[in-house]
């Protein structure tokens, strides 16, 4: 097995026994992502060998001088291009970014960094994470490992592809209405969405503020309670992020769920899921029932309305958060402008795709005089509404069980050209968003060859308890272990 | 719920964006459908439903107003498309 197959605990225990060091282990990476990067497109950019090689040495040095290795230390990852890295690029995916670069970290960028974490490189992404496909991006498609005919979900497409295809050891990624989950699904790998406000959102480029949440894209379960610890926590910068303490989560992994009472959501099961899908998330079902847990079918009502509450409500916070792009400051400016009106224009007409576009009129007429109660207000009483049924779900549940989508990886170009179709890909991951709680997907098993995803849902604050049941059902189920081939025409 | 092309250009100017007469037939037809399909929402009665803004039981979170270390006019300017005198440039705009 090669050393950029493993698991961050896999690559620490063998650094910890000096078996490794830290500059085998991100020679091997980069080795690796020369090898496969041409195929997949995972990243938008790469960090400069010499530099990795730098902090790589640096972190063995610290190592040999007797300093206690942190449980990430020295480990390669790949962070999703909207998280702001201090002197590194941050594009968004978009044309109006290109050329961005933060003067200041992301929270989560500067917590890896003390982790002692080695960045290689920035994922590709759906142009300003709107999009299940990363189609979206300004700068290329990137390809299912599974399939490579295919896409890797989106919008952190690039993050669940590069960590799929061992291009990196983990990823983050940020998911505000299934774009984390959803590319975790199609690539086969361990993608948490945390409780909103758990990590710190600061330095995440906002599209959806009220539901965007950065979380860990790893191999497996024990690698995400091992990220997820060294990136949550309270964080003064960001006025929505709350102050608990925060456990360290691999204390939940024990295997051991006897007697935890899981609720199956009838209507996660509906028209429009794909047969394979649904025989494997209830076969893996099956499996948590034999591991102990009692398992229970229960009605969501109002799981129907979510989606077009969500993409009312996402749009019209996302027209409001990019109204910031005006070439003004930062970002793309237009050469051919005389007046300032019209220098905003062009600016974000050249600047923006088809979709952001698309979004920032919804979002904009939702708004506007005349349509505000009809739309964005109806649609923040909608949400109230789907947020009861999971309070009164929780109420007898520890967990709720269903697909993480309903369906599994689809082909390039088949949806690019009808938003609708694309956005109902994202029916089974919206309603958590909404909600606010955490959800996590991880395989569980195959459909025409590409990986399926069982979502696991979790009261807010719940991911202990969501982690434990992820962890007792992947050490059973062993579909984690499962490695693409990288085969398929392009 | 059909959408004019005057109201996806009062849209667009409101979103100061400068569509092409291909992109404001397009997104005519395409939020035309969007918004029929948002209309599903009408169904559920919310009359004594309040609004959810966000999920967290958070108000005014605030800090003690105090100096600290801020980003230099330097770093603050590195992005600009245009500056100068440590001052963002824009075109005259009266």
């Amino acid at each position: 097995m090669e050393l950029y197959e493993k698991t961050i605990h896999e690559l620490h225990e063998l650094i910890e026994k000096k078996e490794i060091t830290g500059v085998e282990l991100n020679k091997s990476v980069y080795e690796r992502i020369a090898q496969v990067e041409e195929k997949i497109k995972a990243y938008v950019l790469t960090m400069d060998w010499e530099q990795v090689l730098q902090k790589a040495q640096a972190v063995d040095d610290m190592f040999a001088r007797g300093g206690k290795i942190h449980p990430l230390g020295g480990i390669p990852m790949a962070l999703k291009d909207n998280i702001c890295t201090k002197g590194v690029r941050t594009t968004c995916s978009s044309k109006i970014l290109e050329n961005f670069v933060p003067p200041y970290d992301a929270t989560v960028s500067q917590k890896l960094s003390e982790s002692h974490t080695i960045l290689v490189g920035k994922t590709n992404m759906d142009e300003f994470a709107m999009g299940s496909s990363t189609e979206n991006s300004a700068f290329s498609i990137t390809r299912n490992p599974w399939n490579l005919e295919c896409v890797p979900g989106g919008s952190s497409g690039g993050a669940a592809a590069s960590v799929a295809a061992d291009e990196a050891v983990f990823a983050l990624g940020s998911d505000t209405g299934g774009s984390i989950r959803q590319p975790a699904a199609f690539c086969g790998v361990v993608g948490l969405k945390p409780t909103y406000g758990l990590v710190s959102r600061y330095g995440l480029i906002a599209y959806a503020s009220s539901l965007d949440q950065i979380g860990p894209i790893t191999k497996d379960v024990t690698d995400c309670a091992l990220v997820l610890s060294a990136i949550a926590g309270h964080d003064p910068k960001d006025s929505t992020s709350v102050n608990k303490p925060v456990p360290d989560y691999r204390n939940f992994l024990t295997g051991e769920i006897k007697g935890m009472k899981i609720g199956i959501p009838r209507e996660y099961f509906g028209e429009g899921l794909d047969g394979g899908v649904r025989e494997k998330v209830l076969a893996a079902i099956g499996d948590l029932e034999k591991l102990g847990a009692e398992v229970e079918e229960v009605s969501m009502p109002h799981t129907e309305y979510a989606l077009p509450a969500y993409y009312l409500i996402a749009s019209a916070e996302a027209s409001s958060n990019l109204a910031r792009y005006d070439g003004v400051r930062y970002g793309y400016r237009s050469k051919d402008a005389s007046d300032i009106v019209t220098m905003f224009k062009k600016s974000r007409s050249e600047g923006f795709g088809s979709e952001v576009k698309r979004r920032i009129m919804l979002g904009t007429y939702a708004l506007s005089t005349g349509y505000y109660d009809a739309y964005y207000l109806k649609a923040l009483k909608v949400r109230t509404l789907v947020k009861g049924d999971f309070d009164r779900a929780f109420e007898k549940y520890d967990l709720l069980a269903a697909p993480t989508s309903p369906s599994v990886a689809f082909r390039t170009g088949e949806k690019r050209d009808d938003p609708l179709a694309m956005y109902m890909m994202d029916v089974c991951t919206i309603p958590i968003n909404l909600a606010g709680i955490p959800a996590i997907s991880l395989p569980c098993g195959f459909s025409e060859g590409l990986p399926v995803g069982l979502q696991l849902m979790g009261k807010a604050f719940g991911e202990g308890p969501l982690l434990k049941a992820a962890y007792a059902y992947e050490q059973s189920a062993g579909f984690h272990l499962a490695k693409p081939t990288l085969n398929g025409e392009v | 719920m059909a959408i004019s092309k005057k109201d996806v250009e009062h849209v667009a100017l409101l979103s100061r964006l400068d569509l092409t007469e291909e992109e404001k037939h397009l997104y005519g037809e395409q939020l035309s459908a969007i918004l029929a399909f948002m209309g599903k929402l009408q169904e559920l009665n919310t009359d004594e439903i309040s609004p959810t803004a966000h999920i967290l039981p958070l108000q005014n979170v605030l800090r003690k107003d105090m100096p600290r270390p801020s980003i230099d006019q330097g770093e603050a300017l590195q992005n600009a498309p245009l500056q100068e005198k440590g001052m963002f440039r824009v075109p005259r705009i009266v």
